[in-house]
């Protein structure tokens, strides 16, 4: 059956046949390339003995070399050699592939314009809405899905890079059995015999196991098997999903419960430990909420306190931050909750957090009702508690707040759940186990010692994208479909349900997880598109089936599927030490999963590997981060190396992590605003398998966690251990140095002088110059960014470097000071070290009036156009490096060595074919993404009318939750960014240098409570 | 004396005999002049130490062509440059070398403008310093580009079918102009010189292979009185072209920084104070080359102390000089009052190339306090040592200059750190070695000293003059 027949013909809009390897044995043979018999015929007549080896090369024998990829160069190379002795036959060659060219050209698709198609990536069993970018039926870029309410248009930095990652030319390719491939038929082969011998069993022996599942679909598959075999059972482990906060509900409420919060209605905000904005379910719409609150002037601005342990992008927007300890913060909470009022808290003696804490409760209770407490992902079971026990005391919930039934499809205690698989598998219950994606022995708890336990189950299956730990002890490796190439469901933070609907064929012999379960069930041979399409046929039914089908499809989110708030009862306060044992002291751990890979899962993806991390600017690496007083008491940290130094290398001493009898081995790093007395560790390093870029990089992180302690360990030690490492750091230096390069005020002083935002800001006349000026009529392009609103998330930069063909450039070159993003998220700390207040500030290309750049380019190859942008010319660009050298703003980015992969075909497919592909030795830099400004303004001129505001969005732009960078014509006096920059917190950067930017900042607006103070 | 004069084994016991005064040891006769300087090329055996000394020159050549090689197969991230700082050795080398050759044109042409009959001895070799430094110095703007094939030349402004040309407000399309006028007004004013000289060499060649090669370069020089006459107006004529490019080259070069936006490379000194540092190092350069030459081929009696002392005294003068510009620049960034102006020199006493900057003044000011002591002036193992320590300097200066205006300039986020790796020093000592192995070419095939012009030197010349 052809895979191309699982699509719904009447889906809306059709996608196109995509190109696929060719499986040569499903070609019959009278379908060889017409000039290839016409070549073989007369040669034949030739008798010539060369050529029949090119025969015999050319026709499918070599199947095999194509497919495999280390194979296909040498089959190539042989391929190379032949025609070359063939000779005269070289020249007419057609590829061997059966190209079928459009004799009907599709409907919607006009070569040359891209088609968008929305469909949902699910992470930690919450999905997000995208749309994706095709081209000629390869999708290129992912954009958020304006019409889901997890996205609102914007997406994260995973979903961003979904397009590299589903041409990762590492993925998992063919179904192998102990490392030799199979087919299909032999695995459900194996399936079945396995199945027969359970049924008399009832299944006792299989067990399923999964990561947090978000598609309705693929529970009731689960639930399926799992009534065809009673005794089967189904755990779940993903370390993306939050255990505790799952557990927080039910202590609370004694039930599993969804949580949703509504910045839009939070006049005052308290997280604990909780980067509520830049990660976890739902922070794309948070950020937008939480921002839309964050402008001087539009509505009251809110508050935001922070307690947290290391900081986060969160922290970092916070009014006020307060750094912890791990072990200090449920005694703060505690206080807080005694404090509002929580019924059933005692107030406790929370230390050093004691004045802070009760500020911020007196503040709490001054806006009953329209304030919010959030608890982090990584707080106990307990924290989560007392914050719903807080919000409820202060008359938070179905206000700020709401509940709903759980988003997941069956939300578990996933610690109890895995423990319960290794205690079965280790009794040698399990015959049959089957790992649905994860990577469970990477990411499980070492002292549960999962992959031993695995090793005495039979019958081992792992469904992956990548060959990794897990695969490599199991028997059956089953490559997976990307989201990108496979139909599916998922529900978002509220209940939303979105259809995943695949925008390209797979690339590969790959299979979805619905595949994989419905191989388990009666009727192993369904399709993943008859699979979701009868799910959803049977749960709505309805005659307009198929006409809702098709809009469900094509807007990306189900309709009305949103969950209804529940009504809670009030929530329990836990007693003191109801996780437990409180931490036993001394030094502390604190475990995160990684901001760019996360658990590990995105550690093959080069583009989140090189993502400056948020903070710390780290690339390709983790580290043990401790604040400036600990490294001092420890004598470690880190040197600027002589090559690179505070831009790109930072010489870091690396210490060993020591708790209860494990240890790592790290480099240290200062983190300037982390609580003392701790470390800070993220987890999804130190990979030992999964594709060319994830092993080697860090330490694992895991290997000290026990699973009693997952989120935060007491008790360790750091020693030195004399030796170095190098980690690569696109910025170590975190001050202004007094050059005021982001303006921050607090609220109180920009009410009572807006112009003290700009106070001191000296802008040259423009009458300078003896040259007139240039008028710039038409178009005039330029852009604002909100300092205030940015929340440092990164995912602007992953958009640009998907959109603008960005390479990635390795570690190596990160340390010289090379990486090639076109827009930097500069941090900037301000005040003491221990406490800092920290901006973000994205720095694109300033499209300078008067560009630096271009005066000093002796070939014209960076010129500027009548619009104001300040274009530039790869062709003719020499790589002198001089415009590089004389922009203030330090955007440009040079090719020094060959950066682009020129070679690996599936990365060929995900190029946006509207930009350039740069090589070696060209300057590049942001463009205000020209390629959708062009775009827009044929469309425009087609239509004989002016370009809309709004109309077009630069990547960057385009991606914000926090909608902090907008994107506009300036001389549409009605456009928002002519009304942004009409604003009395615009500033131009560096504007006393007569560059005249036609990038502008809007300052940070601090909305300080008196009562502590800035 | 007569053929077969032996080189002097003893450095000092020549120069004992000429007074300090002299530019030519007393005795010498226009043959005594003709031989002992032809002879170096015709007449002896090139000595071991010359093999050696190429030998080990055109080693490094070689290493520079494998750099080179390497540089086009791979690009320019072998090198060190990163973002901010993305000028490193390739420009530093670029100015020093040309530097470096401005003291060959001084002495060439403005000397012989002002009669500073001194010179004669020392400016043929000095031009051919020149020459081979512009040589070296010419390669770096091209092999720092990213597309060296491409930027060789669309720098040039050359009619093209798409009617585009370079940019002309760049100052680097303005080197291009300034160092190519430069390096043909050099190269037609030494080969100008050299012409009576080659005539010399092909009527006293014994080799067939001598006579034709000298011979055609020569250019049919007979030494007619007319050939003469056109002689020294045409030499006259280039010396007037080549003095003006003294002055501009450096400072198109200075131009390079001054028209840049950056901190510690805007500045209106650069111009002069580029000048001074040229001559200052050129000078250098040429001390360098001529104590360790005048010893080996026991020349003493033309390169005299007076000349030794006399380049000595303008290294004095061109280094206070550059000391004044240091110290201007300074306090006008200072007095400028503008943060990122005053910034660069804090950053550069007290940051990341503190040693380096301190190295470069210790090298460049202090050091050569010592000429203003005659017994220094005259001692040329003092004056050999601190013309290595003035080259040293001089490119510390450039390397300040370049590396650390850019390491630190406006935005905090952007500072960064640069180091040299392997193939930048590769690049630079192989230069040195292709500068060294023109030179050993140079002394062994072409006579050193200008014949003609140092017969016309001898009291002999001035007789029949008056006559």
């Amino acid at each position: 059956m052809s895979r191309d027949d699982q699509r719904d013909p009447n889906a809306e809009p059709r996608t196109n046949p995509a190109p696929r390897i060719l499986n040569v044995d499903a070609v019959p043979a009278g379908a060889a390339p017409v000039p290839a018999r016409f070549w073989r015929t007369l040669e034949e007549h030739a008798g010539d003995s060369r050529f029949d080896a090119f025969v015999r090369q050319e026709f499918p024998s070599q199947v095999e070399a194509i497919v495999d990829p280390v194979q296909r160069r040498t089959f190539l190379k042989l391929m190379g050699a032949s025609m070359a002795l063939a000779g005269f036959s070289a020249c007419t060659r057609q590829p061997a592939e059966p190209i079928v060219p459009y004799v009907r050209q599709p409907e919607e698709l006009i070569p040359g314009r891209p088609l968008f198609y929305a469909t949902a990536m699910s992470l930690g069993g919450v999905a997000s809405g995208l749309l994706v970018e095709c081209h000629e039926g390869r999708p290129t870029k992912v954009e958020g899905n304006a019409l889901h309410p997890g996205s609102l248009g914007a997406a994260d930095v995973f979903g961003q890079a979904a397009i590299l990652g589903l041409y990762d030319p590492d993925r998992a390719r063919t179904l192998t059995r102990l490392g030799e491939i199979q087919a299909w038929p032999s695995f459900l082969g194996a399936m079945r015999a396995a199945l027969t011998a359970q049924t008399p069993l009832q299944g006792a022996g299989i067990r399923i196991l999964t990561e947090s599942i978000a598609s309705p679909t693929l529970g009731a598959q689960i639930h399926e098997i799992l009534a065809r075999f009673p005794s089967a059972r189904w755990h779940q482990w993903d370390p993306a999903s939050g255990d505790q906060a799952r557990a927080g509900t039910k202590l609370a409420f004694g039930e599993y419960l969804g949580v949703q919060y509504h910045f839009d209605r939070a006049d005052v905000v308290l997280t604990l430990d909780a980067d509520v904005l830049s990660c976890g379910p739902g922070s794309l719409r948070y950020a937008r909420d939480f921002a839309a609150r964050r402008r001087p002037g539009d509505r009251p601005m809110n508050r935001l306190y922070a307690v947290e342990v290391m900081p986060t992008p969160t922290g970092a927007r916070a009014d006020h931050r307060l750094a912890l300890r791990p072990g200090q913060i449920e005694p703060a909470v505690r206080r807080l909750a005694a404090a509002v009022g929580a019924p059933g808290a005692a107030s406790v003696d929370s230390g050093r957090s004691a004045a802070f804490v009760d500020a911020v409760a007196a503040d709490l209770r001054a806006h009953r009702g329209a304030c919010l407490v959030v608890a982090g992902a990584e707080q106990s079971p307990a924290v989560h508690a007392l914050a719903h026990a807080i919000n409820g005391a202060l008359g938070n919930i179905g206000r700020t707040i709401t509940y709903t039934d759980p988003v997941e499809v069956e939300p578990t205690d996933q610690l109890a759940s895995i423990r319960a698989l290794v205690d079965d598998m280790n009794a040698g219950r399990v015959d049959l186990l089957v790992v649905v994606s994860g990577n469970p022995v990477y990411t499980a708890p070492p002292d549960l010692k999962f992959g031993d336990a695995m090793g005495r189950v039979p019958v081992r299956v792992h469904l992956s994208l990548h060959e990794d730990e897990t695969s490599a002890l199991c028997h059956w490796q089953i490559p997976e479909s990307h989201f990108l190439e496979s139909w599916s469901d998922a529900r978002a933070f509220d209940g939303t349900v979105s259809i995943v609907q695949p925008v390209i064929a797979p690339l590969y012999e790959t299979r979805s997880a619905h595949e994989l379960l419905a191989a388990l069930s009666e009727r192993p041979e369904r399709s993943a598109y008859d699979i979701v399409r009868g799910f959803w046929s049977r749960e709505t039914i309805t005659p307009e089936f198929e006409a809702r089908w098709r809009r469900w499809v094509h807007d990306g989110a189900v309709p009305d599927t949103a969950f209804a708030p529940k009504a809670v009862g009030g929530a329990a306060v836990p007693p003191p030490g109801a996780d437990g044992p409180a931490a036993a002291g001394g030094f502390e751990i604190a475990f995160r999963a990684d901001p760019s890979v996360l658990d590990g899962r995105f550690a093959n993806n080069g583009w989140l590997q090189e993502l400056p991390k948020p903070i710390t600017r780290l690339t390709w690496d983790n580290a043990v981060l401790v604040s400036p007083a600990t490294a001092a008491r420890l004598e470690a940290g880190g040197m600027p190396a002589t090559t690179g130094g505070e831009h790109g290398q930072i010489i870091s001493d690396v210490v060993e992590v020591r708790c209860q009898g494990r240890s790592v081995q790290g480099a240290l790093f200062v983190v300037p605003g982390h609580a003392d007395d701790c470390a800070t560790v993220h987890l999804g390093f130190g990979r030992t398998r999964g594709g060319r870029v994830a092993p080697g990089v860090g330490f694992d992180a895991n290997a000290l966690r026990a699973a009693s302690a997952l989120s935060f360990a007491a008790g360790a030690e750091i020693v030195k251990t004399g030796r170095t490492h190098p980690l690569a750091c696109t910025q170590y230096h975190f001050l202004m140095e007094g050059r005021h390069t982001v303006r921050a005020v607090t609220l109180e002083e920009f009410e009572r002088d807006p112009a003290a935002m700009t106070e001191g800001d000296e802008t040259p006349p423009k009458t300078l110059t003896l040259y007139p000026e240039f008028p710039y009529d038409g178009y005039k392009w330029g852009m604002a960014i909100d300092v205030n609103a940015c929340i440092g998330c990164n995912a602007c930069v992953v958009a640009c470097q998907a959109e603008n063909n960005i390479p990635v450039v390795g570690k190596e070159q990160v340390l010289r000071g090379r990486e090639m993003h076109w827009i930097r998220i500069d941090t900037y700390h301000r005040g003491p070290a221990e406490r800092p207040e920290t901006f973000f500030q994205p720095v694109p290309c300033m499209q300078c009036e008067n560009a630096p750049c271009e005066v000093v380019c002796p070939v014209g190859a960076t010129v500027h156009s009548h619009e104001g942008l300040n274009d530039m010319v790869y062709n003719r660009c020499v790589g002198t490096r001089y415009c590089s050298n004389n922009c203030p703003y330090k955007v440009r980015r040079f090719n020094f060595l060959l950066y682009q992969d020129w070679d690996t075909p599936s990365l060929k497919l995900g190029r946006n074919p509207d930009v350039t592909v740069r090589s070696r030795g060209v300057m590049e830099k942001c463009t205000y993404c020209v390629q959708r400004i062009n775009e827009a303004k044929i469309d425009a001129e087609k239509e004989g009318r002016t370009v809309r505001d709004g109309e077009i969005q630069p990547a960057c732009a385009q991606t914000c939750p926090a909608e902090a960078i907008v994107f506009g014509n300036l001389n549409d006096p009605g456009s928002r960014v002519s009304a942004l920059k009409a604003s009395e917190r615009n500033y131009a950067l560096l504007g006393e240098l007569n560059t005249r930017p036609r990038t502008t900042y809007l300052g940070a607006v601090r909305n300080v409570n008196a009562e502590i103070g800035e | 004396m007569n053929e077969g004069l032996e080189p002097v084994a003893d450095s000092n016991g020549g120069a004992m005999e000429v007074a300090t005064r002299d530019v030519i040891a007393p005795g010498h006769t226009f043959s005594t002049v003709t031989d002992k300087i032809s002879s170096i090329v015709l007449a002896r055996r090139t000595p071991p130490g010359w093999w050696f000394g190429f030998a080990a020159a055109f080693l490094l050549t070689n290493l520079l062509m494998l750099a080179v090689a390497y540089l086009v197969l791979k690009g320019t991230g072998i090198w060190g440059v990163n973002v901010p700082v993305g000028w490193g050795f390739a420009i530093v080398n670029f100015v020093w070398w040309i530097g470096i050759g401005h003291a060959g044109t001084l002495i060439s042409a403005i000397l012989l403008l002002l009669k500073q009959s001194w010179r004669t001895s020392i400016n043929r070799f000095a031009e051919a310093m020149t020459l081979f430094a512009v040589a070296c110095a010419g390669l770096f703007p091209i092999l720092h580009t990213g597309r060296p094939w491409l930027a060789i030349y669309w720098l040039f402004p050359y009619p093209n079918t798409m009617g585009i040309w370079p940019q002309f407000r760049s100052p680097l399309i303005w080197d291009v102009f300034a160092v190519s006028t430069y390096a043909t007004v050099s190269l037609l004013f030494w080969f100008v010189g050299l012409i009576p000289d080659l005539a010399t060499l092909r009527d006293r060649s014994q080799s067939r292979v001598g006579r034709v090669v000298y011979g055609m370069l020569a250019m049919g020089w007979r030494g007619s009185s007319m050939h003469w006459h056109r002689y020294e107006t045409a030499y006259l004529l280039l010396a007037g072209i080549a003095t003006p490019l003294v002055v501009s080259v450096h400072t198109v070069v200075s131009f390079d920084f001054a028209i840049a936006i950056l901190p510690g490379w805007h500045t209106t000194i650069f111009p002069p104070y580029f000048v001074a540092g040229a001559i200052y190092s050129g000078f250098a350069m040429v001390l360098t080359l001529a104590i360790p030459i005048r010893a080996i081929y026991g020349l003493e009696d033309f390169i005299t102390s007076r000349h030794l002392q006399n380049m000595a005294k303008v290294m004095l003068v061109t280094g206070l000089v550059v000391a004044y510009g240091y110290l201007t620049e300074a306090f006008i960034a200072w007095y400028s009052a503008d943060p990122f102006e005053s910034y660069v020199p804090f950053n550069r006493g007290t940051g990341f190339y503190a040693s380096q900057y301190w190295s470069l003044i210790a090298c460049n000011i202090v050091v050569p306090q010592l000429l203003w002591f005659k017994k220094v002036r005259t001692s040329t193992r003092a004056l050999f040592t601190i013309a290595i320590i003035v080259n040293i300097g001089m490119w510390l200066e450039r390397y300040i200059i370049v590396v650390t205006s850019l390491h630190r300039d406006f935005l905090p986020s952007s500072w960064g750190n640069y180091a040299g790796t392997f193939w930048d020093w590769s690049t630079f000592v192989g230069t040195l070695g292709l500068f060294l192995a023109l030179l050993f070419l140079f002394v062994r095939f072409l006579p050193m000293i200008s014949i003609a012009e140092m017969r016309a030197m001898l009291p002999e010349a001035k007789v029949e003059g008056r006559e």
